[in-house]
């Protein structure tokens, strides 16, 4: 008994470990100190398993232990900072497929009698770890641009994908009624995995950073669920943190662009939609500007903002525009930047890259902070963002970005906007920005127009 | 220690106490986490749901037939490689942010 009452103190460390270690995120100070803590916490929670529970086949467990350090170490190692949200999306994908196939395995150990709430957690478990495992994988290959970007939308998908989650669940119900049908948890298995595939393929590229974290909360809470299983409590605990902290993420996106859960779900917003009729009629022109004029305004510049988007990460500008900032500085220009909470691909995608590329992290701005500052701007350099800029968000009660925080680009005293071409941003909206008198638009490649501006000024 | 097939009821009262509490510390935690760091938590919390490699050894400890035995194997290589990558990720990120110029003041 006393042999219990240690494995279960060590598994009450681990938790502790656990709470400490997000605790040391909030603050960039503590944060290494935590992520210290959690990997200890995951020390303690493993060698106390094993203590407690004896494995026979210790060279199958080695040699599952190695395959996994040789699928994430390299990973670890080598994985670009643009690459980030693609290498969450994979984890999240294998996260919960651990999960699922544990629960799978639980079944069979358990079969045929099974009571019938451990019945129905199982069925959760699995339809909610086996839906996060495709979901999660379309999400990385939309991420990884292995399939386009695009939502792919049919007349009537929101019923189709309906359709597969309520059979789904009507299997589950089916097997808590009869936990000895065995046959049918292949298929409650099946139609739990269509559902995630079809979930995901439905939505827009840019939607990711909330998909992304609805699909970090699934896989908790799937990892929780096992827990009620087993009667684990520090799995409840683990997998409820992290089903916490993506539930939280996910709020903070979906109110970053004014929408509900249920309309990045199910809105597909992101699909070329036809023109509207109103503003075709009216031929606005835009006047282009070469980098050397970027030059000469910035030239005379106290406080710049830069703007960075999705479009820095894919043309991989972020050390361009660092060389920017540390020559400007050098001219006695202030920098800061504007982080938009969904600019990029996952939450603080942005902010990452910043960082990667040496810039301090106090030079980046919330949107409420930049916001106030953005009227006493000379220039607002917008690098690869664009909806998140839209005057429209705020103006234009029929536009559908209407009602989302922007970033007031608009109030600086000039903006600059680099962009590839003039096509409109992901909402397929037009950008206001691009048509107001003291807006230079420059087009180009991020990374090659920013360098360009940088050759400029060294002149 | 002893397996608990059938749970009790009291046990199954207390597992739901504990997931509410583990919810509520959950949300008030990360709502405290700077935005700054958004996506090294993410790596961090992926890589601490992955205690579910535990669930994983305990089935491992007493599987029923070869079957099972496999599922659990592929769910430890799986959940073992996001803890590594996981917690390896989180530090290189975490290594990268740093305030320059202005020293080490707060």
């Amino acid at each position: 008994m006393s042999g219990e009452v240690l494995i279960q103190s060590l598994y009450v460390l681990a938790a502790v470990l656990f709470i400490l270690s997000l605790k040391g995120m909030s603050e960039v100070r503590t944060a290494r100190w935590g992520n210290w803590a959690g990997s200890a916490g995951m020390l303690v929670a493993i060698v106390a398993t094993l203590l407690a529970y004896h494995v026979e086949r210790y060279d199958l467990l080695i040699g599952a232990v190695i395959v996994g350090a040789i699928i994430g170490v390299p990973i670890a190692l080598k994985l670009p900072m643009t690459a980030v949200p693609q290498r969450t999306a994979m984890s999240h994908a294998f996260g919960s497929l651990a999960v699922a196939l544990v629960g799978t395995a639980k079944y069979y150990q358990l079969y045929p009698d099974i009571d019938r709430f451990t019945m129905a957690v199982l069925a959760s478990e699995m339809i909610l770890g086996y839906l996060t495992f495709t979901g999660s994988c379309i999400a990385f290959a939309k991420l990884q641009e292995l399939i386009s970007g695009k939502p792919l939308i049919y007349p009537g998908r929101n019923f189709v994908s309906v359709l597969m989650l309520g059979i789904a669940v009507a299997l589950g119900l089916a097997l808590v009624i009869d936990s000895s049908q065995s046959a049918l948890l292949p298929l409650m298995i099946i139609f739990a995995l269509l559902f995630g595939f079809l979930l995901v393929m439905g939505i827009g590229g840019a939607d990711m950073p909330t998909v992304i974290a609805i699909l970090n909360s699934y896989a908790g809470l799937s990892a929780a669920a096992l827990g009620f299983v087993l009667n684990n409590k520090l799995l409840i605990v683990a997998g409820t943190l992290d089903g916490s902290s993506g539930f939280i993420l996910a709020m903070l996106m979906c109110k970053a662009m004014n929408r509900s859960f249920t309309n990045v779900l199910f809105g597909g917003v992101g699909a070329p939609v036809a023109k509207a009729g109103a503003g075709a009629g009216e031929a606005r022109t835009v006047v282009a500007y070469s980098p050397e004029d970027v030059a000469a305004i910035l030239d005379g510049a106290r406080l710049v903002m830069i703007v960075p988007g999705y479009g820095m990460a894919a043309a991989q500008a972020q050390h361009a525009v660092k060389e920017l900032e540390d020559v400007l500085e050098a001219r006695g220009v202030s920098i800061r930047y504007a982080i938009h909470p969904v600019a990029g691909r996952m939450p603080g995608h942005m902010n990452v890259l910043l960082a990667e590329a040496q810039v301090s992290y106090d030079k980046l701005l919330e949107m409420d902070e930049a916001n106030l500052l953005f009227p006493e701007c000379d220039v607002a350099i917008v690098v690869g963002a664009n909806d998140i800029t839209n005057p429209a968000a705020r103006t234009k009660p029929d536009s559908p970005l209407y009602g989302m925080p922007i970033l007031d680009v608009d109030k600086a005293r000039t903006v600059v906007f680099i962009k590839r071409s003039l096509a409109a941003g992901f909402a397929g909206v037009d950008n206001e920005l691009f048509y107001l008198p003291h807006t230079m638009m420059v087009f180009g490649d991020a990374k090659q127009v920013v360098t360009e501006i940088v050759n400029a000024l060294k002149k | 220690m002893p397996e608990h097939t059938v749970l009790t009821t009291q046990d199954i009262v207390i597992n739901v106490l504990i997931f509410l509490l583990a919810s509520f510390l959950g949300l008030e935690l990360i709502r405290h986490v700077s935005r700054l760091l958004h996506t090294p938590l993410m790596s961090l919390t992926n890589a601490i749901s992955s205690v579910s490699v535990v669930a994983a050894l305990i089935v491992l400890s007493n599987p029923k037939n070869d079957f099972i035995m496999w599922l659990a194997v592929i769910a430890v290589a799986l959940a073992m490689s996001n803890v590594i990558s996981g917690f390896m990720i989180t530090e290189r990120i975490l290594l990268m942010f740093k305030r320059r110029g202005g020293g080490e003041r707060e």
